[in-house]
C-alpha cells in the first residue's frame, strides 16, 4: 500500500502552487486519482482553486497518462498539469 | 534509424533532412514548425517533463513505424527561452513513396501536439506572460487518425 506519492508540477499549476514537487502523504481513505485530487483540495486556498476544475488537468502516473479512476496503489510519481500545449 | 532529441540548443534541418535522405528511400518528407510573429509576441517559453516528454516521442514514432513502412524518422523539440522566427520542432520521415512519407510526418505532428508533455508560455511585449491553451483543432488532428 503507498503512503508516501511523490508529485510533481508542471507549467501553471506550478506557477500558482509555487513549486514543481512535493511528497504528499496518502491517507487510507485515498486509493485513486480522484481520491487524491479531493485531499489535495483540503490543503489550502491555492490547492482547492487548482484542483476545484479537474477538466482543466491531467494527470500521469509514473509517465503514463491516466484517468481520475485510476488507482495509485505502487506508483512512485504522480504529474499534474495543463493539457499539453508542444509543436 | 529513429533519431528522437528533446534539446535547448538549434537545429540544422538541412542537415537532418539530408541524413534522411541517405538512408535510401524514394520519398522524404518534413514539417519545421516556429515561433510566429503574431499579436504583441516576444518570445516563447517552452517547458517540458524530462522523466517522461522522450519517452512519449519514443512511443508516437513507434506507431508511425507500425502505420507505414518507414526508413527512418526524426523528432527534434526545443525547450526554454526562444524569439519569434526560432525553430522550435522538427519532424521528418524517409519511406519509400511520398503517401507513407507525407501522411507519417504529419501524423507524428499531430500526435506530439495532444500526448507530448511540452507547455508554452507566451511573454509578450508589455512583459504580460501567458500559458497557451490548448485547441480543439489539435485534438480533432489526433483523434482522425483513430478513425
Amino acid at each position: 500500500m503507498t503512503t508516501e506519492l511523490n508529485i510533481v508540477y508542471f507549467a501553471w499549476v506550478r506557477e500558482r502552487l509555487g513549486r514543481d514537487e512535493e511528497v504528499v502523504h496518502l491517507p487510507d481513505t485515498v486509493t485513486t486519482i480522484g481520491q487524491l485530487v479531493t485531499h489535495l483540495q483540503s490543503l489550502g486556498t491555492v490547492y482547492s482553486e487548482i484542483f476545484e476544475d479537474v477538466g482543466k488537468l491531467r494527470f500521469a502516473l509514473d509517465q503514463e497518462f491516466v484517468s481520475l479512476d485510476h488507482c495509485l496503489q505502487g506508483a512512485k510519481e504522480l504529474a499534474i498539469f495543463p493539457p499539453v500545449t508542444g509543436g | 534509424m529513429i533519431k528522437i532529441s528533446v534539446q535547448k540548443s538549434d537545429f540544422d534541418a538541412g542537415l537532418e533532412i539530408s541524413k534522411l535522405s541517405e538512408l535510401g528511400g524514394g520519398a522524404v518528407s518534413s514539417f519545421v514548425g516556429q515561433v510566429r510573429g503574431d499579436k504583441q509576441l516576444q518570445a516563447l517559453e517552452l517547458e517540458y517533463y524530462p522523466a517522461m516528454t522522450e519517452k512519449a516521442l519514443r512511443e508516437i514514432a513507434k506507431q508511425a513505424t507500425g502505420k507505414w513502412p518507414i526508413h527512418g524518422l526524426v523528432i527534434i523539440h526545443r525547450v526554454g527561452r526562444m524569439a519569434i522566427g526560432d525553430q522550435i520542432v522538427l519532424t521528418g520521415v524517409c519511406s519509400d513513396h511520398r503517401h507513407a512519407a507525407i501522411s507519417a510526418c504529419s501524423f507524428l505532428m499531430d500526435q506530439l501536439k495532444t500526448v507530448a508533455p511540452f507547455w508554452k508560455k507566451e511573454i509578450m511585449s508589455d512583459g504580460v506572460e501567458k500559458w497557451v491553451d490548448e485547441r480543439q483543432s489539435d485534438i480533432d488532428a489526433a483523434q482522425n487518425w483513430r478513425n
